[in-house]
């Protein structure tokens, strides 16, 4: 089963509740966890080991000045805004760039190239025994997020249990994480923000055709917003994890609450039969 | 010599768009026959990269002075290579007031 854990909005505890599933699935079988937050990974806090890591590239082109003749086709074709060619030169923007490799292919003189550039690295480790962690991170200053985490999942690809914790918000990461997988979970917090963010998370799930469960996190109990969307759009709420103090210490202190209170290994793992539940029956 | 000036409008009486990737009209102004052209900017709602398209317009009609609010980096950077000079307008005036800064040299320029 592939399952992901996203929110719409940030904060709500998506990689807390990714992190303590992986734990405690960990127990009776192999996961995988995969941080597809790559512009600001998080999961190795919770689960420090020694990674190995690999270069994540994208091909850019590359100009050869002696065949070029400043035609210009290749600008024009580039919607990007990528490759702006001038009477006796041609400029590249790198960071405009989305490697689609056309200008390469509609240059008449096979003067463009491609060079391999890097964005990020994935780095795998094994924190403990039947887990496996993938995280995607995105070099500082690039602006694509969505190649380190296609490489991330394809690096998970083999992999039975796949838990992927996205990024916040909605735009194109989100998408692309959703992508393919047989159910997710949706951590939300009983505030106007978190229910407003969880309406447009819902819609992305839906159009996606990937049936979503959701999690409300810190709650005071005030949930009745929640609930009633919930009810009108027939999804489940999964799992209510209660605004305490202590929860939140031992999160912040980067250990887990499957951890620290056992006890809640039984409520995460339910989680997880639910989900399966979503997904058809897969485990 | 042409001059290119960033518009909210097609017109002389129109505001001066500070923004240049995403001005809604570029108004070109042949300063020898006095010949004004406005260009509907096809970029102005466009995604990402506006700054490089938009500035391949003012090249492809021999452009070489802009007069606009702010340049982006990356529209600046052809700007330069291409030769053209940019001089920056933020009074908030007409089309009309800023070439009349820029014949009586009132306008600085942009490095």
């Amino acid at each position: 089963m592939r399952l992901a854990v996203a929110s719409g909005k940030g904060g709500t505890g998506k990689s807390m509740v990714a992190a303590n599933l992986a734990f405690t699935l960990s127990w009776t079988e192999p996961v995988t966890l995969v941080d597809c937050d790559v512009e600001e990974p998080n999961l190795h806090l919770f689960f420090p080991a020694p990674a190995i890591t690999t270069d994540v590239t994208v091909p850019v082109p590359f100009v050869d000045e002696t065949l070029c003749d400043n035609c210009g086709r290749c600008g024009e074709f580039c919607q990007y805004g990528a490759i702006t060619v001038l009477r006796n030169r041609v400029l590249f923007f790198p960071e405009l760039c989305h490697s689609c490799g056309g200008c390469r292919i509609v240059c008449p003189r096979g003067a463009i190239h491609e060079q391999q550039k890097r964005i990020g690295i994935i780095a795998t480790s094994a924190p403990r025994n039947n887990l496996k962690l993938i995280s995607g991170m995105l070099d500082a200053g690039n602006p694509h997020a969505v190649p380190i985490i296609k490489a991330a999942k394809e690096q998970a690809a083999p992999d039975s249990l796949v838990i992927c914790d996205t990024a916040p918000g909605t735009s194109c990461p989100v998408i692309e994480t959703l992508d393919g997988c047989d159910t997710c979970i949706l951590v939300t917090e009983s505030t106007p923000f978190g229910l407003h963010d969880l309406q447009l998370a819902v819609d992305v799930a839906d159009r996606l055709g990937v049936p979503a469960g959701i999690v409300i996190n810190r709650s005071d109990g005030k949930d009745q917003k929640t609930l009633e969307f919930c009810t009108d759009h027939d999804l489940e709420v999964m799992m209510t994890i209660p605004f305490e103090r202590e929860i939140a210490a031992i999160q912040s202190r980067g250990d887990l609450l499957c951890r620290q209170k056992p006890e809640w290994q039984k409520a995460f793992f339910a989680l997880f039969l639910k989900c399966s539940t979503l997904a058809g029956g897969q485990r | 010599m042409k001059i290119c000036i960033t518009a909210q409008g097609a017109t002389l009486d129109s505001p001066v768009e500070e923004r240049f990737g995403r001005a809604p009209y570029f108004i070109i102004i042949d300063h020898v026959t006095g010949a004004i052209d406005a260009i509907e900017n096809p970029y102005a709602n466009g995604a990402g990269g506006v700054g490089p398209k938009a500035a391949q317009i003012l090249i492809a009609h021999e452009v070489k002075a802009l007069i606009s609010g702010q340049v982006g980096g990356n529209a600046r950077e052809v700007l330069v290579a291409a030769g053209v000079a940019m001089y920056t307008y933020r009074t908030g005036g007409s089309v009309k007031d800023a070439l009349d800064q820029f014949t009586k040299n009132t306008l600085v320029r942009a490095e």
